[in-house]
């Protein structure tokens, strides 16, 4: 397990030197981008109004608060479940040049394909833990697409050594999570048969 | 004729009450995690627990929730027949959810289905979703808040079994839920099952489970039982603070029943993530309080 502290842009000789379970603390520029994001710029084929060459994108919500006529400060900023966005993450990656995925939970096998491809990561930032993040965010440099309520817009953060960030898709085809199940579901089918011997209730 | 004066100290008590619970852990689940922390010594699982630790540290300190995902507010709401401002109170609650959207805050998640926009103050079609029930000769009400998260409300399902499928095919769902979704979770979680003869009665006391204090038990010995079964399994998955494997996954597991149709054999499942903000208050007709899940705090 290597520790990798990185500044946006990323590049890919970056990327090609992580491997899952590895842990990164990345500083620069993280954007926000879940489930809507995912669906403007991969299902409806819309431009992405930030660059994110280089950057990260984050599937989170956060909890922002306007403090002056165009300025926001960030209150808490936890991972959403990066799941809901396989679907589109691939085409995502190859659209935008995000570089790093921050989200927790894992993701599938199109995603793994994806960060291959256009040689990203995806890795995991503790859930719930929204007031850590959001302490290592210096800066809201925007936010775009706000008609799309708070928890979906694109909100720009200029972040400090934000992680750690767990390294669960590599972009030679490990995948952290998707290891981890093959063992969960080993255990479970030896589990579930010792559980029903013990509830057998019906008469 | 509503009492107005009533409502803004109702709600403003009430609105204390949500900002609380959406920084504070209730007192079971934080010592329960602080004691599963202890256990989870190899790997990621140290990291991990540090971070939800200085998390819940840093929310207290600054006053802010502890997650970004604040949830849908849910109120369960058990009115005894005799309190006196049963009038006031659904106008109360919803005035309460407004005014902790702004003061905690609260983020954004009511979207409104078919119009598909948020709403943008957490008041929607049937949100806040109020579950009442009367409590016949008493003459306070004890009100519990749960903020349903986004993450830790997807493993939730419910499924009418045939009756020969048996209590072995409740658990089959059980573990076949929680190594998919509820990795997702933010494990460890506390898992609510609920049993009954319906989808929707099986569902909701799933939901109901979650209210019960961590460590308990159903009534029913073989209820007991099946929990504790479920718990000592659930843990052997060594899912691991957030999936990413460890020696426990779950902080327990709490079932609750309801008599079943002779055909049917229906089960709720609804998961709590770590971050598990659950309250629960009893407010007296002079709007003194005992704040049940945390010992001694004034709001
Ligand atoms: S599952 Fe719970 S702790 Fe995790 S992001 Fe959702 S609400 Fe927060």
């Amino acid at each position: 397990m290597s520790i990798w502290h990185l500044t946006t842009p990323v590049t890919d000789e970056d990327i090609e030197k992580i491997h899952i379970g590895d842990v990164i603390y990345l500083t620069g520029d993280i954007t926000t981008g879940r489930d809507d994001v995912h669906h403007r710029v991969v299902v409806q084929g819309r431009e992405c109004p930030v660059d994110l060459r280089g950057a990260a994108v984050f599937h989170a919500g956060p909890i922002m608060k306007k403090v002056s006529e165009d300025k926001w400060k960030c209150v808490a900023v936890g991972p959403t479940t990066s799941m809901r966005m396989e679907k589109a993450e691939k085409e995502f990656l190859a659209a935008t040049g995000v570089k790093i995925v921050i989200g927790k939970g894992g993701m599938g096998p199109k995603t793994t394909e994806g960060c291959k491809e256009s040689k990203a990561v995806h890795t995991i930032f503790p859930g719930g833990c929204a007031v850590v993040a959001a302490e290592c965010i210096e800066d809201v440099a925007g936010v775009e697409w706000l008609d799309l309520g708070m928890p979906e817009a694109m909100w720009r953060f200029k972040a400090k050594e934000f992680g750690p960030l767990i390294v669960s898709i590599d972009c030679h085809g490990g995948n952290l999570i998707d290891n981890n199940k093959v063992t969960f579901n080993e255990r479970k089918e030896k589990l579930v048969p010792e559980i029903s011997e013990k509830v057998q209730f019906m008469h | 004729m509503h009492d107005t004066k009533i409502i803004d100290q109702l709600s403003d008590l009430v609105s204390s009450f949500i900002c609380y619970a959406g920084s504070h852990l209730p007192d079971d689940v934080d010592a329960k995690l602080k004691e599963m922390a202890k256990i989870e010594t190899e790997g990621f699982a140290p990291t991990i627990y540090k971070a939800m630790a200085d998390n819940m540290e840093l929310a207290d300190k600054l006053g802010r929730p502890s997650c970004q995902d604040t949830g849908i507010i849910q109120f369960f709401a058990k009115v005894g027949t005799k309190f006196p401002y049963q009038d006031e109170l659904p106008e109360a609650l919803e005035q309460a959810v407004l005014k902790a959207t702004e003061r905690a805050p609260l983020r954004h998640n009511a979207v409104q289905v078919f119009d598909e926009i948020n709403t943008g103050n957490n008041v929607g079609v049937r949100v806040p979703w109020i579950d009442w029930e009367l409590v016949p000769d008493r003459d306070d009400i004890e009100l519990y808040v749960y903020m349903a998260g986004g993450g830790c409300s997807l493993p939730g399902m419910a499924k009418v079994l045939m009756p020969l499928e048996g209590y072995e095919g409740i658990v089959r769902i059980i573990f076949d839920q929680m190594t998919s979704y509820g990795v997702n979770a933010c494990p460890p979680v506390l898992l609510g099952v609920g049993i009954a003869g319906s989808a929707e009665v099986a569902a909701k006391l799933s939901k109901k489970a979650l209210l019960r204090p961590v460590g308990s038990h159903n009534e029913n010995p073989k209820a007991a039982m099946m929990e504790e079964e479920l718990e000592k399994g659930l843990n052997e998955l060594g899912l691991g603070p957030g999936g990413l494997s460890g020696k426990l996954s779950v902080m327990g597991v709490n079932i609750e029943q309801a008599a079943r149709h002779p055909a049917t054999l229906a089960v709720g499942i609804s998961t709590a993530c770590w971050a598990h903000r659950r309250a629960c208050i009893k407010i007296n007709p002079d709007f003194t309080y005992d704040f049940v899940t945390s010992k001694g705090v004034t709001l």
